[in-house]
């Protein structure tokens, strides 16, 4: 009768208020038959990290669409290590420069989807790096 | 990186038990997945739990059951008090998947660790939801916080047995939702201990308060019953004074509660949850019994395909099935060697 899901936060961090993209991704995830636990706007990264703890979460989901991006990364990877939450993903997705990805990615995100990306590649990843049981 | 598991159910009961919030978390998922070990877990939590004050909260989506939670968690954290919420959203009946958007309106707890929510898609399961959810409910209480909210879509038989199993059951309408021949429908109407009126700042609040006022009433009064309190509030406004109700409704809970205390009837309350705890537990483990010994073996397709080629019929098939499973006699000699009817729970000390 059971089954597992695979449960993701979608959230926005600081002070940004565009929540359409991340409203959007958090829908079709929903349709991919996943779990999201929508945080909203102007959430703190203690806040964020808490919830993923409470929720039991197996991805964070950030949007960024101010260029806050290099300045909430590594706090958000920060406070997940100091929770020892290195089984938990860390993914974002939004507007930010390409040229800013590697240094995301050495901050130490997992992975990223800008503007554009198609909806089937964040399934896919979250589907191929989250594999659940179902009986 | 796969889907994490527990390793020692044990250990990750001590370290809930001592308050580690990943290990609580980890529990909720195993119960709430309906995992093999779930039922292990239960076993262990279950002595840990039920003296926490269960207060479930239902009615329907946009009444404004979050935001009034909200308000009470932060009345309950005034009074030093640790509150958990279980808070249940619907699952997609085509792709499985939810969006579990209760969190938002608990933004002003985010950081608080006296605060543990724990958002639950319904996941279609096949009665499995007040299960799931008395025991993430028993996993909160045994964790130490003092109270435990539910808060359910009220739209069907499952959430009536879930708001069933907490202690004192309020349910939110708004004005505009139906004449007075709605409210005096039976269902989850009956079972609510205090009725909340939110929105009550919208102009047909007046009217719609009275006659929810009179139908609670018409209600045989037996001289110490609780009789239901309807509580008009405004949850959600641009301003804190404009905020109304929400000491009364603390109030009501506490009375509520007193009320329990003082009369029998709180033995009769414990009682009962565990009358329908059992029920539930039952009702699950005989289901997924049966399931998983039916699976693989094709037997499954082969009574659908008999039933719909008019050979048999889900009632003889049922008989069938139970007749193998639980390999006795089906008649009344297994009921009455159970005696699941004697209601002698009554007497059990809390």
């Amino acid at each position: 009768m059971g089954g597992q899901k695979i449960k993701v936060i979608i959230t926005k961090v600081g002070l940004d208020g565009h929540d359409r993209g991340a409203k959007v991704v958090a829908s079709l995830l929903k349709e991919a038959g996943m779990e999201v636990v929508y945080l909203g706007m102007y959430q703190s990264v203690e806040g964020i990290v808490k919830a993923a703890i409470d929720e039991d979460a197996d991805v964070i989901g950030v949007s960024y669409l101010s260029g806050e991006h290099l300045v909430y990364t590594p706090k958000i990877v920060e406070e997940m290590k100091k929770n020892g939450m290195d089984d938990v993903l860390f993914i974002a997705g939004g507007s930010f420069p390409p040229e800013d990805i590697p240094a995301m990615k050495a901050m130490g995100i997992d992975e990223v989807f800008r503007g554009g990306s198609l909806t089937t590649d964040i399934v896919d990843y979250l589907r191929r790096n989250v594999p659940v049981e179902n009986d | 990186m796969a889907k994490k598991r527990i390793e020692n159910i044990g250990e990750a009961v001590e370290r809930m038990l001592a308050g580690d919030r990943r290990s609580a978390a980890r529990l909720i998922t195993a119960v709430e997945d309906q995992a093999e070990n779930s039922t292990e877990i239960m076993k262990l939590v279950y002595p840990h739990s039920g003296n926490s004050t269960v207060i479930g909260l239902t009615g329907s989506g946009g009444s404004g059951k979050s935001s009034l939670i909200d308000l009470l968690i932060r009345k309950f954290r005034v009074q030093g008090r640790r509150v958990g919420v279980v808070a249940v959203d619907p699952s997609s009946p085509f792709s499985g998947g939810a969006l579990l958007g209760d969190r938002i309106r608990f933004q002003s707890h985010s950081i608080d660790d006296g605060v543990y929510i724990r958002s639950m898609g319904s996941r279609n399961c096949l009665g499995g939801l007040a299960r799931a959810t008395n025991d993430v409910v028993r996993i909160m209480e045994a964790m130490g916080q003092d109270i435990v909210i539910v808060e359910t879509l009220g739209t069907g038989q499952d959430e009536i047995d879930i708001i069933h199993l907490a202690r004192t059951c309020i349910l939110v309408l708004t004005p505009g939702m139906g004449d007075d021949i709605q409210a005096m429908k039976a269902g989850i109407m009956e079972i609510a201990d205090i009725i909340v009126l939110n929105k009550a700042d919208l102009d047909s609040a007046e009217s719609c308060l009275r006659s929810l006022e009179a139908t609670v009433h018409y209600g045989l009064g037996d001289g110490d019953k609780w009789v239901p309190r309807v509580i008009p509030t405004v949850a959600m406004a641009p301003t804190q004074s404009e905020l109304r109700g929400i000491d009364e409704l603390v109030e009501t809970i506490e009375d509520h509660t007193n009320y329990l205390h003082e009369s029998a009837t709180l033995d009769q309350a414990r009682a009962g949850r565990v009358e329908q705890e059992l029920a539930l537990v039952f009702k699950d483990e005989v289901e997924k019994s049966i399931f998983k010994g039916l699976k693989g073996t094709g037997k499954k397709r082969a009574y659908i395909r008999a039933i719909l080629d008019g050979k048999t019929n889900p009632y003889e098939v049922v008989e069938e099935v139970l007749r193998a499973f639980l390999k006795v006699e089906y008649d009344q000699t297994f009921s009455q060697a159970c005696s699941f009817h004697e209601p002698e729970y009554h007497t059990l000390s809390p």
